[in-house]
């Protein structure tokens, strides 16, 4: 369940909003968001296929891994920001959304207000849903240190 | 990315480049014939709408692409809607943006083993239904055309006319106006009528 992974430690702001965006719920994303101001779509969305790459351990070159579906959207709000979005799979509408918070978080006016009721709420459940994941996966953990130490 | 895109490609790409892509093809096979392009876009300027939707459905990241200096605001357009790669040297263009008509021996022509690897110049003129009369001959027509085109000098004929004593190689023209085009592949004579 990739979608589950937790946002990573970012370096900057946007890049931390846009991990918690790419693994939103499009319905949770809507509802928290309320009215949207107007804005146009510039790009999509559209589907499209990225190559997705890795590194062997060891030496560490990189090799192609397989594709992934992944939408874009750009949007323009009418008072002339910009967002970008790409979001795994054929999640269009999640695709435009994020790209519209990304454009509204652009706003100096707009960011602490969308941060504190969009990103963070959103945040917080996507770390609780990794944390519940790793709390069950825990439990099934096989400690051989200590069954060693029951032996003798 | 720019903040400057402010304006939308084709509202739905695959159908709309799929059309554009037919009227060049049938452009280019029937020299002189006029197509409809583009009537839903809204170009960037200096761009027609016919030029855009020409360079939307042809140009991408694998096209290195070359602006003359009046066509260069619709730079950042034409990077994020096409991906395009722009050049600053035109012999290294696969295609060429010009609102008026640049020297053609510029361009690359190609060369003998391929001649498909020369430089398509999309010329964009103020009017396609108006202005000089030209009469065009040669393959994919049966009897001499007429073709009316605005804002092409006088030196157009000779320099078409060196440009086509290179065929196989040459370079071939997209003529562009409003949401009309036309084409002039390197096949085609051209004399004035």
């Amino acid at each position: 369940m990739p979608d589950a992974l937790p946002p990573d430690r970012s370096k900057t702001p946007r890049q931390r909003w846009m991990a918690v965006l790419a693994r939103a719920d499009a319905e949770a994303l809507q509802e928290r968001l309320g009215d949207v101001p107007r804005y146009r779509v510039l790009r999509g969305p559209e589907p499209g296929l990225v190559m997705v790459r890795g590194r062997a351990g060891g030496g560490g070159a990189p090799f192609n891994l397989g594709e992934m579906t992944v939408t874009r959207c750009t949007v323009r709000t009418d008072t002339g920001l910009v967002g970008h979005a790409y979001v795994a799979g054929r999640k269009q509408r999640l695709a435009e959304l994020a790209a519209l918070v990304d454009a509204l978080l652009q706003d100096p006016e707009r960011q602490p207000g969308l941060l504190r009721q969009v990103i963070e709420p959103l945040a917080e459940l996507q770390e609780a849903r990794c944390a519940n994941i790793a709390a069950k996966a825990s439990a099934t953990r096989v400690q051989f240190y200590a069954m060693r130490n029951m032996r003798a | 990315m720019s903040a400057s895109v402010d304006l939308p490609g084709f509202v739905d790409p695959v159908i709309e480049a799929q059309a554009t892509f037919r009227a060049v093809l049938d452009a280019m096979a029937r020299p002189g014939t006029i197509h409809r392009v583009g009537e839903c876009l809204a170009a960037p300027a200096p761009l027609d709408q016919a030029t855009a939707a020409v360079l939307l459905t042809l140009v991408d990241h694998e096209t290195p692409l070359w602006l003359d200096a009046s066509a260069a605001p619709a730079r950042d357009w034409l990077a994020f809607h096409c991906g395009a790669a722009l050049v600053q040297d035109p012999n290294a263009a696969y295609f060429a943006v010009a609102l008026s008509l640049p020297d053609l021996s510029q361009f690359s022509a190609g060369s003998h083993e391929a001649p498909e690897g020369s430089s398509t110049v999309v010329l964009q003129v103020p009017a396609l239904s108006s202005g000089a009369c030209y009469r065009l001959s040669g393959p994919g027509l049966r009897k001499p055309e007429a073709l009316f085109a605005s804002g092409l000098p006088p030196r157009f004929i000779a320099q078409w006319q060196q440009n086509r004593a290179l065929f196989p190689r040459g370079v071939d023209i997209i003529l562009c106006a409003g949401t009309m085009l036309t084409a002039l592949p390197r096949s085609v004579s051209i004399e004035e009528g």
